[in-house]
């Protein structure tokens, strides 16, 4: 203990360092929330995008704001910080830098589930949405324990390496599943499915916010409260095991809030993948690897990164939108790409 | 010095080969399987919409007349479905084959590698910058997207610490079909041509017409005549590259011939069927298990039962839920996924 008396100058520094960063991507976040309030056919100044949100707005303003445009905005940032925690999560505990839910085959579980929820009560019924991060989670929750289990081997345990391509190769056999089932579907919730698919922010109402709210609200600081955990798992099973860290009970319940957040996001937002991946490898670079501060860093690079994809994916070619997603992963894959490149084996 | 000892250890581990592969069984298999083939696309003729008895199918092949519905039905629908079927399946299996021969990779796949996503994503730049453009030159652009996807992949693997291993090729490869597919979607939604790609993606042969078996027939025949032509020095280069190369051959150029090959079958395969993955996996692995490790074998032997899994999966895929046709890529996924998770259970080492 006692370094950490004469490290306390430097410490306050990082910390400093650490708030200022998390204040400048604040800032980023609001700035991105204006423009992205302005994004769409019809224009609004950011003045009155403003004077609207403090109520001073005419009918259509507020029509437009509050009910479309607000909603999306909050359900992007909501899904990037729910991806990007359970993305670093997955990647402190398997101690793999290539670990996302999408790669790992989480949010296709979650998929499927909305797909079944979606084929029950098709899309322009008055849905129980509230129901849909529950099911997402159930999916996402037994594609995890299938994979775990496949990529398990006795005396080896399960090394990083094998469980992507377990990952990879459940994905591939959930997709093909869903492709069966959207033969069964109607045109038009076909054509629904096939905009989820691709990672478009669909649940753009409050309904959505307020089905995938809870979930943030209680497993991000569920999470926060676990950075400890997280920090000695890093440092490696055996160290982990040294300093008395019941590794095994801990890692179930971070892996469970890990795949109840992916799930709850995925099944508002769409197939978005990669953001689990980018968000805390930007974050770690930005603030260093302890989760206290690398948390609610990922969280906020996450938020950013969905709501700036979003808004790039609504302005870019108006008036169609190109899907999140599609986006992110634009963006995403080559990062993947060069993290495998820089990868030792 | 070191050459001629690397040779007599190539020759030695030549002869063991030469042990372990069984030309009887071979010759079995591949009697069994063009047997098997002829009866699965007669059975694939004589099943549709209108039932049409075997007797009626032999007769519209071998004595065609033109008066006769049923005839019309089987040669401008059912004849080249089934054809095509066959070939794409030839094509995904011979190119799997030489993948796994020539860099001993025993995950390697059109598909697993990023090829058959190369070829969709040209087949979506196509479609959205060039309308109504014929299938000659549909197919050029698809070689091309093959030769695109695996150039990305082979390239960030060989830059990689650690080199290329088989696993992390695969990881690779997914990410370039997730960043194609990306991009394929982003176009198909801008230039609101999703209808007319969503046919390939979902990978069907419904569409195969005599026209594009005309076109196609040539560049895969050639390629499949180089590939058996090239099978011997495969064999070699499957013993590892210092081997064959005391023995001999010259790998680079070999490499760059099997590599062209590959990039032919499969664009020429996903011109017509789109992005269907994991038969260039199971089939060679299937033909190596019963012919043993020579690739003349192993390659002709792809030929037959490539054709005969897609054919099959045709047939399948359209008496699952009529009158509709389910995706054949989903259902070969269905074996394929298991059997991928198998091998890499396995480590994806040996070969």
């Amino acid at each position: 203990m006692s370094h950490y008396s004469y490290l306390t100058a430097s410490q306050q520094k990082t910390r400093k360092k650490n708030l200022f960063i998390l204040s400048i991507l604040t800032i980023l976040i609001i700035i991105t929330f204006i423009i992205s309030m302005n994004t769409g056919v019809i224009k609004l100044t950011p003045m009155e995008v403003l004077s609207t949100l403090f109520g001073q707005g005419d009918a259509q303003q507020q029509l437009i704001l509050f009910e479309f445009r607000l909603p999306r905005i909050i359900v992007a940032v909501l899904v990037g910080m729910g991806l990007a925690i359970s993305g670093a999560i997955l990647q402190g505990i398997s101690r793999n830098a290539l670990a996302d839910p999408g790669i790992l085959g989480i949010n296709a579980g979650a998929g499927l589930m909305v797909m079944l929820f979606i084929s029950f009560f098709p899309a322009t019924a008055a849905a129980p949405v509230f129901l849909l991060p529950v099911l997402a989670f159930i999916g996402s929750g037994m594609t995890a324990i299938l994979i775990y289990a496949l990529s398990y081997k006795r005396h080896e345990g399960i090394t990083p390496m094998r469980l992507l391509l377990t990952g990879i190769a459940v994905a591939a056999g959930i997709s093909s599943a869903m492709i069966v089932l959207t033969l069964r579907l109607s045109p038009e919730n076909y054509q629904f499915v096939a905009t989820w698919l691709a990672g478009s922010i669909w649940g753009s109402n409050w309904k959505f916010v307020l089905a995938l709210l809870p979930w943030i609200v209680v497993l991000l600081p569920f999470v926060y409260s676990k950075s400890r955990v997280l920090n000695v798992l890093n440092l490696g099973e055996l160290t982990a095991v040294g300093l008395g860290a019941s590794i095994e009970k801990e890692r179930r319940w971070l892996l469970a809030a890990s795949v109840g957040l992916a799930g709850a996001s995925v099944s508002v937002s769409g197939g978005i993948g990669f953001v689990g991946l980018i968000a805390p490898h930007l974050a770690r670079q930005l603030v260093g690897a302890k989760h206290q501060i690398l948390l609610p860093a990922s969280a906020l690079v996450g938020g950013l990164l969905v709501l700036m994809a979003d808004t790039i994916g609504r302005s870019l070619l108006e008036p169609s939108e190109i899907p999140a997603g599609i986006v992110v992963a634009v963006l995403g894959a080559p990062y993947f790409l060069y993290l495998l490149a820089r990868l030792k084996q | 010095m070191a050459t001629s000892a690397e040779g007599l250890e190539g020759l030695e581990k030549l002869e063991e080969l030469q042990k372990r592969s069984h030309p009887i069984r071979a010759v079995v298999a591949l009697v069994v399987g063009l047997v098997g083939l002829v009866f699965a696309i007669a059975l694939s003729i004589s099943f549709g919409a209108a039932d049409i008895s075997l007797s009626t199918v032999w007769k519209a092949v071998f004595n065609f007349s033109s008066d006769l519905t049923e005839h019309q039905i089987i040669h401008e629908i059912r004849l080249p479905r089934v054809l095509g079927a066959a070939l794409v399946g030839a094509c995904f299996a011979v190119s799997g084959a030489i993948m796994q021969g020539m860099t001993r990779n025993p995950l390697a796949d059109s598909g697993l590698l990023g090829l058959n996503a190369g070829a969709a994503f040209m087949l979506a730049v196509c479609f959205a910058f060039f309308p109504g453009l014929s299938y000659m030159y549909i197919i050029m652009w698809s070689f091309l997207g093959a030769g695109l996807g695996v150039a990305i992949v082979y390239g960030v693997g060989s830059i990689a610490k650690g080199g290329l291993t088989p696993m992390r090729l695969v990881l690779a490869g997914a990410a370039v079909s997730a960043l194609l597919g990306a991009l394929g979607e982003g176009i198909a939604l801008y230039f609101r041509i999703g209808q007319d790609l969503a046919f390939w993606y979902a990978g069907g042969v419904s569409g195969t017409k005599w026209s594009h078996l005309q076109i196609m027939g040539p560049w895969i025949l050639a390629a499949m005549i180089g590939a058996l032509i090239l099978s011997r020095s495969i064999t070699l280069l499957s013993l590892g590259e210092e081997i064959a190369i005391g023995l001999g051959q010259r790998t680079g150029i070999i490499k760059v011939w099997g590599m062209i090959i590959v990039l032919v079958l499969a664009g020429a395969a996903v011109s017509v069927v789109g992005a269907v993955g994991f038969v260039g996996l199971i089939v060679p692995h299937l033909t190596r298990y019963i012919v043993g490790h020579d690739y003349r074998w192993i390659i002709s032997c792809s030929v037959v039962y490539g054709a005969l899994l897609v054919v099959l999966a045709d047939f399948i895929a359209r008496i699952i839920n009529p009158p509709y046709e389910s995706p054949i890529g989903a259902l070969i996924a269905f074996i394929g996924v298991p059997f991928f998770l198998y091998l890499a259970r396995k480590g994806g080492k040996e070969l």
